[in-house]
């Protein structure tokens, strides 16, 4: 009476389960085709992708966070809060252990990581109890949090920005290894992207937040812990937003309350523009990823042309987000499924 | 009266009135300044600008969905009209400028009509996708620079008073800008719309259920686009507004400002899932916001402790109302159980 | 003779290739109340949704007194006198009463203006067509379940309707409440008023309606007079196949028990709840709906702890305050409402069947071991016999019997000592409900201790040796099911 199915064919699976992916994936080698026919010099350079992906984590990190939130069917408005008060007190940090020379101790920066880490955990864990425990509901929790963290950053700093840092944690971030090849951010970016998408897809915490975010009560009634998982996985964006603020701090040598304030909004267009959906149980780090490098690619890619101003990004961006929306509104009808409007088909 | 009183205090309105009651004493104790003439003046007008905002998207938020694009729309329409007039030299009343706003903010309220209304995709992802398309027109396609002079029209708005005030002690005077004439009128116009038409009333039904309320014979899509549109010329005209007010035009000033506003009405008892909420609560709301972020200064708490404050004053006031929450599910459970008992 | 007021003859609807109504006829004449029954995916919502004119018929006519109806749509429909109410009731939780009453036909109307005081004469003339006593300004959230439907009956009421069509409408309904909805229903009928009631409760056919009309699979069976109907016939028309109960007889039972409850209080729902449950026992727990027994399934297992009192599980004493404690104790529950808190319905059957056990299948830091797991899936498959041709499916394309087999497998699949069922094979077909019954049985006798909490007194007596009776709260009787019948146990319970 059951019977395993026959496999279908690898790649037909492997399609249907992650369309939305192929979809990124497509408008990424069309676009990098574009860029090899009109700008192939300035746009195909080492340079030019290394100073990407310098850049990317800034924002590509918080973006992982944001996306582990929305999988439980939450958000995090907070992100850019947390960084920007991790870099000022891990800032304040390297300040204080500088040696008289200006050079730092040996284990100042593996400690300043740690520190920040740490201070993005506990700012994380703060807004798990209040989405948990006191039950707000995740955008107003992390709004207010939002604006509290802020407040602390500004407090601390008079509004000011905290600069003249010792040299050398921005040269040691700011450098390449492998032969002067990869970027420090990159490798930071790809090692917590790595640890992501093995929590998500070969623990137990994975399938967990997964079915957490499809449908809470059923979680709860399969002996699952909801309030711990939201309060680990809103640890895990505080400690990833931390990490994008330590790259911050890195790539302008100074940290300031109010720096990435449009971030917040990029990260939740990024995470949804990979395939997350804001209600919760869906979506994959490959599509995130992808998407942070579509936005990225984009980003440099329209600076190599000048006429075009690049502030012509944003509606570049907005745009193909209502683009693949809208696509994806209309495969899903053709492909018999309907949408909440049109009549159901009757439940078996 | 007494069924009045217990109605009433199910209420979140009569929560916020108090605490707002209790802020403005503690600030009036401590500096003396607070319910005078001049600062009243000063309050009502920093309410103009915001209160506008906070009324398109309440009614957004009542049908069930949100909408971030808002400032963004407001600065692409302010600018537009801005530099369209200033380049045409044109030198007439407010008419113009302000039937400009109006007729963009509904063009561009209509693209999240037709998205969110007609094609029914969530609210949130398409108001982001929007903002930054309109981000991104005014800043890439428009070009968009900080405009320090604005046409004389618009400036005389501005600086136009209904009235001044003046504190007999300090001496200081504020006016009362005839702008908040204009908030004054959308603030009712949005009271009747939610309260006395069908097209408010559906708005209601939506945000409760709306698979029942299309079955009920309200036109949902149709509804829903209009919605947008009405908010679209709303926050337009509170973009014209704020350029008038602030004397010059800053495009990228009011960005940023939607989640205080959202946090505003939220307070203010709307719920963020849609169904409820009122003019009222929504206006007690943003007024708290307002008054935290201006008048903190008046209690000798240094403006530097503006954002802890505030973010503190969210997060306290969604904490609160959500353990009512809680709490009133857990009493219904309980009285229809005694109901039932009581009946059998 | 009575004249026909609905006539569908030979209706056929398909939907993405699944032919729901296969030519179907169904006659209601006036002023008759009329049943239409049939299992889940037999077809009776397609055809409710096709008279309602939320959809359209592939082929087939309908007659509506006597004229032949052409395209309709639902505010046609509602003009023609048609009325549907809905399992959901379609009520707005967030209004009023008197908006939800007085809404339908003002914008019937289409008004643009609210006035608020022809609002509420329209709303208290609602009310008074059955005498239904309610305050008008309390928002609908705050009634009871049976106060809602009677929002929605008067709701139903207010445009001349000749026909209401209610759908499942006791499910959530004490017997007291379906009483009182039984008699209101007779009340229409006196008006002049057809009502159709869909129902799969064999009871309730018996009791409310003269004829009934039975579907399967999207054709019509058999239609005739409930006289003439009892319940082999009911059965055999419904699956297709015939049933012999099967008494379940305890062997074997433990002397320690599994499960010893004392005192257990929960302050608003139940108070001093005492009993124990051995190994190869099946006890059953049965009251109204405000006895208490949905909450001490609750309470059992965690999700809304009691306030005061001891459970033991095998002689421990265990605090259970989360479902977690329940499960580390080996006490599993398989919920009342399958859907929303036993399922995650878009996820894959897999997902489901394995989510409760999830941490047993892991190695060092949590890693999920997928050889473990993929053996894990094939066994639970084929062990509860799980009709599916691809487990990577997601759960909804199952049958509710299919699903409430993956509910029961995600449960077993824990090795557990105690199982409680809450309204186990409520919406689940009578073939399926035979299925599950028969497991339930085999797992009593393999040595588990089986809790079922129901208020169908036939499957208690059935697959329960003894049966606990609660009243308010309280255990008012604990009797042998050898010495009971629906009658005595009904007689305790009211």
């Amino acid at each position: 009476m059951s019977g395993m199915a026959r496999p279908k064919g690898t790649l037909s699976t492997l399609y249907a389960g992650n369309r939305h992916v192929f979809r990124l994936v497509a408008v990424i080698l069309a676009w990098m085709v574009f860029m090899a026919l009109t700008r192939f010099e300035k746009f195909y350079t080492l340079i030019n992708f290394q100073t990407m992906a310098s850049q990317f984590p800034e924002f590509g990190l918080m973006a992982l966070g944001v996306m582990l939130c929305m999988v439980t069917g939450g958000i995090d408005l907070s992100t850019v809060g947390i960084a920007n008060l991790a870099a000022i007190l891990t800032a304040f940090f390297l300040k204080a252990v500088a040696l008289p020379d200006g050079g730092l101790p040996a284990y100042a920066i593996p400690a300043a990581f740690a520190l920040a880490m740490a201070v993005g955990a506990v700012l994380g864990v703060f807004n798990g109890l209040l989405v948990s425990k006191v039950r707000i509901p995740p955008i107003l929790a992390t709004l207010g949090a939002s604006e509290l963290f802020t407040g602390v950053a500004i407090v601390l700093t008079n509004g000011n920005a905290v600069s003249k840092l010792p040299i050398g944690y921005a040269t040691a971030i700011n450098s390449k290894v492998l032969g002067n090849l990869i970027p420090v951010q990159l490798i930071v970016f790809t090692a917590v992207a790595l640890v992501i998408w093995f929590l998500l897809n070969r623990t137990t915490y994975g399938v967990k937040i997964y079915l957490l975010g499809t449908n809470a009560t059923a979680a709860r009634f399969s002996g699952l812990s909801n309030d711990r998982l939201l309060v680990k996985t809103y640890m895990l964006s505080g400690i990833c937003a931390a990490l994008g603020g330590m790259i911050m701090l890195a790539n302008y040598n100074s940290a300031r309350a109010n720096y990435g304030s449009v971030y917040v909004l990029q990260c939740i267009l990024i995470v949804v523009l990979g395939g997350v959906s804001p209600a919760g149980g869906k979506g994959r780090i490959s599509g995130v990823v992808l998407a942070i490098f579509l936005l990225r690619l984009l980003e440099t890619g329209i600076n190599r042309f000048p006429q075009i101003s690049s502030y012509y990004i944003s509606l570049i961006w907005g745009g193909v987000l209502l683009l693949v929306m809208v696509l994806d509104y209309f495969s899903d009808y053709s492909a018999g499924r309907r949408l909440k409007r049109r009549p159901a088909a009757p439940a078996p | 009266m007494r069924q009045w009183l217990r109605r009433l205090t199910r209420r979140n309105e009569p929560y916020i009135f108090l605490v707002l009651l209790a802020l403005c004493l503690l600030i009036e104790v401590r500096s003396g300044q607070f319910f005078t003439a001049n600062n009243l003046v000063d309050i009502a007008s920093a309410m103009v600008v915001p209160g506008l905002f906070a009324l398109g998207i309440y009614m957004v938020i009542v049908s069930g969905g949100i909408d971030v694009s808002f400032p963004a729309l407001a600065s692409l329409t302010s600018y537009a009209t801005t530099k369209y007039l200033l380049d045409a030299g044109y030198t007439g009343g407010i008419w113009l400028p302000m039937a400009m706003s109006l007729v963009m903010g509904a063009a561009l309220g209509a693209v999240n009509g037709v998205f969110i209304g007609f094609f029914g995709l969530p609210a949130m992802i398409v108001t982001l996708g929007t903002s930054s398309v309109f981000k991104g027109l005014m800043q890439g396609a428009l070009n968009s620079v900080q405009l320090a002079v604005i046409p004389e029209g618009m400036r005389q708005f501005g600086t136009d008073a209904l009235f001044v005030a003046t504190n007999p002690v300090s001496g200081l005077s504020s006016r009362m800008p005839v702008s908040f004439l204009i908030f004054a009128a959308v603030v009712l116009l949005v009271f009747f719309l939610m309260r006395y038409t069908y097209f408010g009333r559906g708005i209601y039904a939506m945000g409760g259920n709306e698979v029942s309320a299309h079955r009920a014979g309200f036109h949902t899509r149709r509804t829903k686009f209009f919605l947008y549109v009405i908010v679209g010329m709303i926050a337009s005209a509170a973009g014209l507004i704020r350029t008038c007010m602030m004397q010059q035009n800053h495009p990228t000033n009011m960005l940023g400002m939607e989640m205080n506003i959202i946090a505003g009405v939220v307070l203010g008892g709307t719920a963020i899932t849609g169904g409820a909420g009122s003019v009222t609560g929504c206006m007690l709301g943003t007024l708290l916001i307002v008054i935290v972020e201006n008048s903190m200064i008046l209690i000798g708490i240094p403006t530097v402790w503006k954002s802890v404050f505030v973010g503190a004053l969210i997060v306290i006031g969604t904490g609160v109302s959500a353990m009512q929450v809680v709490r009133a599910n857990r009493l219904a459970a309980n009285r229809n159980l005694t109901q039932e008992a009581a009946k059998a | 003779m009575s004249q026909s007021l609905l006539k569908a003859t030979g209706v056929h609807k398909s939907f993405a290739g699944v032919h729901a109504l296969k030519g179907v006829d169904l006659d209601i004449r006036k002023g008759e109340i009329h049943c239409l029954a049939g299992e889940n995916g037999c077809g009776k919502s397609t055809l409710i949704k096709i008279i309602s004119g939320v959809y359209q018929p592939d082929a087939g006519t309908i007659e509506f007194d006597g004229k032949a109806l052409a395209r309709i749509t639902p505010i046609d429909a509602i003009m023609l006198g048609i009325q549907v109410i809905y399992q959901d009731f379609s009520v707005f939780s967030n209004l009023t009463v008197m908006e939800n009453l007085a809404l339908n036909s003002e914008l019937a109307q289409k008004r643009r203006l609210v006035n608020w005081k022809r609002m509420r004469e329209i709303a208290r003339e609602a009310v008074a067509k059955i005498n239904f006593e309610v305050d008008l300004d309390a928002p609908v959230s705050s009634l009871s379940v049976a106060q809602k439907q009677m929002v929605a009956i008067c709701r139903a009421l207010m445009f001349n309707a000749r026909l209401i069509i209610m759908d499942e409408p006791t499910t959530a309904l004490t017997r007291k409440e379906v009483q009182a909805l039984f008699d209101i229903i007779l009340k229409l009928k006196a008006q002049g008023i057809s009502i159709l009631f869909v129902s799969h409760k064999l009871n309730e056919v018996f009791e409310i309606s003269e004829r009934f009309t039975i579907f399967r699979n999207g054709e019509l069976v058999k239609t005739g007079e409930t006289r003439e109907l009892d319940s082999n016939k009911f059965t055999y028309y419904m699956t297709g196949r015939e049933f012999a109960p099967q008494q379940f007889v305890p062997e074997q039972v433990s002397k320690e028990p599994l499960l010893e409850v004392r005192n257990l209080t929960a302050k608003g729902f139940f108070e001093d709840v005492s009993f124990a449950l051995h190994a190869g026992e099946i006890v059953g727990v049965t009251g109204l709906l405000d006895s208490g027994r949905s909450e001490l399934a609750l309470a059992l297992f965690g999700v809304r702890p009691a306030d005061s009192g001891e459970i033991r599980l095998k002689g421990r004493k265990t605090d259970i305050r989360r479902p977690r404690d329940a499960v580390r104790g080996k006490l599993g529950l398989v919920p009342e409402d399958r859907l929303s808190e036993g399922l995650f319905l878009p996820r894959s059957i897999e997902d489901n069947l394995v989510i409760a056990e999830v941490d047993r299948l892991a190695g060092p830091l949590s890693v999920i071991d997928r050889t473990k797991r993929r053996d894990e899936i094939r066994r639970l498959v084929d062990e509860f016999k799980i009709a599916t041709p691809d487990p990577k499916n997601a759960c909804q394309t199952l049958s509710g019997g299919n699903q409430q087999r993956v509910v029961l497998g995600k449960w077993l699949a824990c090795n557990l000592d105690v199982l409680v069922l809450s309204g186990p094979t409520v919406g689940v077909d009578i073939g399926s409900k035979h299925d599950i019954h028969e497991i339930l049985q085999n797992l009593a006798r393999g040595g588990m201790g089986i809790l079922i909490i129901s208020d169908d007194l036939p499957e208690i007596l059935e697959n329960c040796s003894r049966v606990l009776v609660l009243k308010s709260g309280r255990i008012r009787k604990e009797m042998d099911t050898r010495d009971a019948d629906e009658r005595l146990i009904l007689s305790h319970m009211m």
